[in-house]
């Protein structure tokens, strides 16, 4: 769980799933055992917050819960269990950089910087305008392309404070950053290419 | 090095195309039904006999692991459960997996659970590998398509569904069995064993967890022979190995090697060698943030194989090389992993939860020089207590890191503290 405190949040009073995303529940539910419907409840949360602005109200959890047939607080008990349920509102882009060891190790203090200098927040904090969320990460297992970041769903490798802080600004600017490797790396490759893999006829030699 | 014939990745960087139909030019999903049709007996001895232990970092015996699951069918079905919780600071070789050799991992758990009788398994990955799954979720739709699984998979008349349920940010739900607490819909806390999960696992049935890479190199085991995979490495230390170099090396990057490759060679042939050259290096931690560190003259000689990193009071772990140069604050270093582990203790058993968090403040004073030299004997002492003393490997975990740091760099812990002293501020109790 990330965000503000959740005793201070203004809980709506209703969640509804839409008509797609309930049907994409039920498929979710089919997954599973008959019996065994529970198991779909960390996949339905993150339905309902991807739905809900990127956080779970209390009454989207108790939607799900009435949809598995699940005592509420079980429910609650997995939400405030997982870092990636979200119990209060989080920025339309939440930035979670990664100050684990392999990522500290390379620089991800100047990271951290660069975010909070380009953001005008702390860990923790939502800017004014709703549009950014900054967090501090554990390893999010990119570690050969340290250091690192995920904004939403995607993955922002091998910055520097400079790339860092591009990235900020074209989403501030409403663009799209290109994600994965920010000095073109095309994925876990030493820079400059392969040291293997060469002589292969198979497309990855070339 | 590692001959190119004989690596099993060939589209690890993802530099070739990622579908079914490429995949199928560089091996897979060929004669998959010619290797059911062996029986599910004989496969297991081919995988038992190519000698693979497990890749998730304990290095248990695949094969071995395999041949547990109950032999004669009863109402309980059976499941295989694949562990790409991956996590573990400096791993991130299953993430290379699922989205460049998805295929690789689907036709490895098709033949796996058809040798352990499962028609289902279910393949855990953390949420926050969502491009990852989008990725494995394609290759899985393509392989149904084909009729590679489903009702009828590869024709061979076994049923087999692949399902991908996405963790949702807890390291803890790598331990086999909080994934599978997790699995049923439950916050992710580690059962006690027994009954282990061959007897009583997923849903109450015989189930088996194993880690992506295990499953995703058996195809390719069992397509070129036991003998083929037992030849590369060494005895007890067979096969090949994807290896994770991170830290203080000119040019970080996985890469599938030889087991037993000197740490040495694999930096300095695939990795650009250590910044500043192979005397800047100051220590390494070979196996992921779990393992012991391992210092520079240890360095020089060591293999990396299960049995060699043991030797050196360390581990292979999941093969994640952090490499740290002589410019490192050692104990700030160890310091982050123990923050780690206090964050990610589930808190189940007291020593780990409260041993992590005291760990955790007692290295942030080390690292200040905040402490007197008997308080590193006491956390030694703590370190101990909380090892062994939980019900899974997360207590260890954060205890060997730490006594890894005192065994080594004590000198340095105290050199700090005595520096701070002498500087005139006092020791806080």
């Amino acid at each position: 769980m990330s965000g503000q405190s959740n005793s201070t949040v203004i809980q709506p009073d209703d969640f509804a799933f839409t008509a797609e995303n309930a049907e994409a529940a039920l498929a979710v539910i089919a997954m599973y055992p008959e019996g065994w419907q529970e198991s779909a409840v960390m996949p339905l949360l993150d339905l309902a917050q991807r739905q809900h602005d990127g956080w779970l109200s209390r009454a989207a959890m108790d939607t799900v819960a009435g949809m598995l047939g699940m005592a509420p607080i079980r429910v609650y008990e997995v939400a405030t269990f997982y870092t990636m349920y979200n119990l209060a509102p989080v920025g339309k882009n939440h930035v979670q950089v990664c100050t684990n060891l392999p990522c500290w190790l390379r620089g991800s203090d100047a990271i951290v910087g660069a975010c909070k200098k380009s953001l005008g927040v702390t860990f923790g904090e939502t800017t004014e305008d709703g549009q950014f969320t900054l967090s501090e990460a554990e390893c999010l297992g990119a570690c050969v392309n340290a250091p690192m970041m995920q904004i939403g769903d995607d993955y922002f490798e091998d910055l520097d404070a400079d790339s860092a802080q591009a990235i900020l600004e074209k989403l501030k600017a409403g663009q799209t950053p290109k994600p994965g490797s920010q000095i073109g790396r095309h994925t876990s490759e030493p820079v400059g290419g392969p040291t293997c893999l060469k002589d292969l006829d198979n497309g990855v030699g070339k | 090095m590692l001959k190119d014939k004989d690596r099993i990745f060939t589209n690890i960087y993802g530099l070739g195309d990622t579908s079914l139909k490429a995949a199928k030019t560089r091996g897979d999903w060929s004669r998959t039904k010619a290797i059911m049709a062996k029986g599910r007996e004989k496969i297991i001895a081919e995988i038992k006999d190519s000698g693979l232990r497990g890749r998730g970092g304990a290095g248990f015996g695949t094969g071995m692991k395999w041949s547990f699951m109950p032999k004669e069918p009863s109402v309980r079905p059976h499941y295989l459960v694949i562990n790409a919780d991956e996590g573990e600071p400096g791993t991130c070789k299953d993430r290379e997996i699922l989205r460049n050799e998805p295929h690789k991992l689907i036709e490895g758990a098709l033949l796996a659970s058809f040798a352990m009788g499962a028609n289902t398994a279910y393949c855990y990955v953390r949420g926050e590998f969502f491009r990852e799954t989008e990725a494995l979720q394609r290759a899985v739709d393509e392989a149904y398509a084909a009729g590679l699984i489903g009702e009828d998979a590869c024709k061979s008349g076994y049923k087999f569904d692949f399902y991908i349920h996405r963790g949702m940010g807890a390291y803890i739900c790598g331990e086999e069995s909080a994934l599978i607490e997790s699995l049923e819909g439950k916050k992710g806390q580690p059962r006690m064993k027994p009954p282990f999960p061959a007897n009583c696992g997923l849903y109450g049935c015989p189930t088996t967890v194993n880690n992506v890479e295990s499953i995703a190199v058996a195809s390719t085991i069992l397509r070129r022979g036991a003998a083929w995979f037992a030849g590369i490495g060494k005895p007890n230390n067979t096969g090949t190995k994807l290896f994770n170099i991170s830290g203080h090396v000119n040019n970080p990057c996985t890469v599938e090697e030889e087991m037993g490759v000197p740490l040495k060679e694999l930096i300095e042939k695939h990795a650009g060698g250590v910044r500043g050259g192979w005397d800047n290096l100051k220590a390494v931690i070979p196996g992921g943030s779990s393992v012991p560190v391992v210092p520079k003259s240890q360095c020089n000689t060591l293999c990396m194989d299960f049995d060699s990193c043991r030797e050196v009071r360390s581990g292979l772990g999941t093969a994640a090389v952090i490499v740290m140069d002589q410019s490192t604050d050692i104990v700030a270093a160890i310091a982050r992993l123990s923050r780690f582990y206090m964050h990610e203790s589930c808190g189940q058993c007291t020593p780990c939860r409260e041993g992590t968090g005291w760990m955790s403040r007692m290295m942030q004073r080390l690292v200040q020089g905040n402490a007197s030299v008997a308080e590193i004997d006491l956390l030694e002492e703590v370190t101990r207590q909380v090892e062994g003393h939980t019900i899974c490997a997360l207590g260890d975990a954060a205890a060997w890191p730490i006594q890894g740091l005192i065994r080594h760099f004590r000198p340095e812990i105290e050199q700090r503290i005595a520096d701070r002293q002498s500087s005139g501020e006092t020791a806080a109790a």
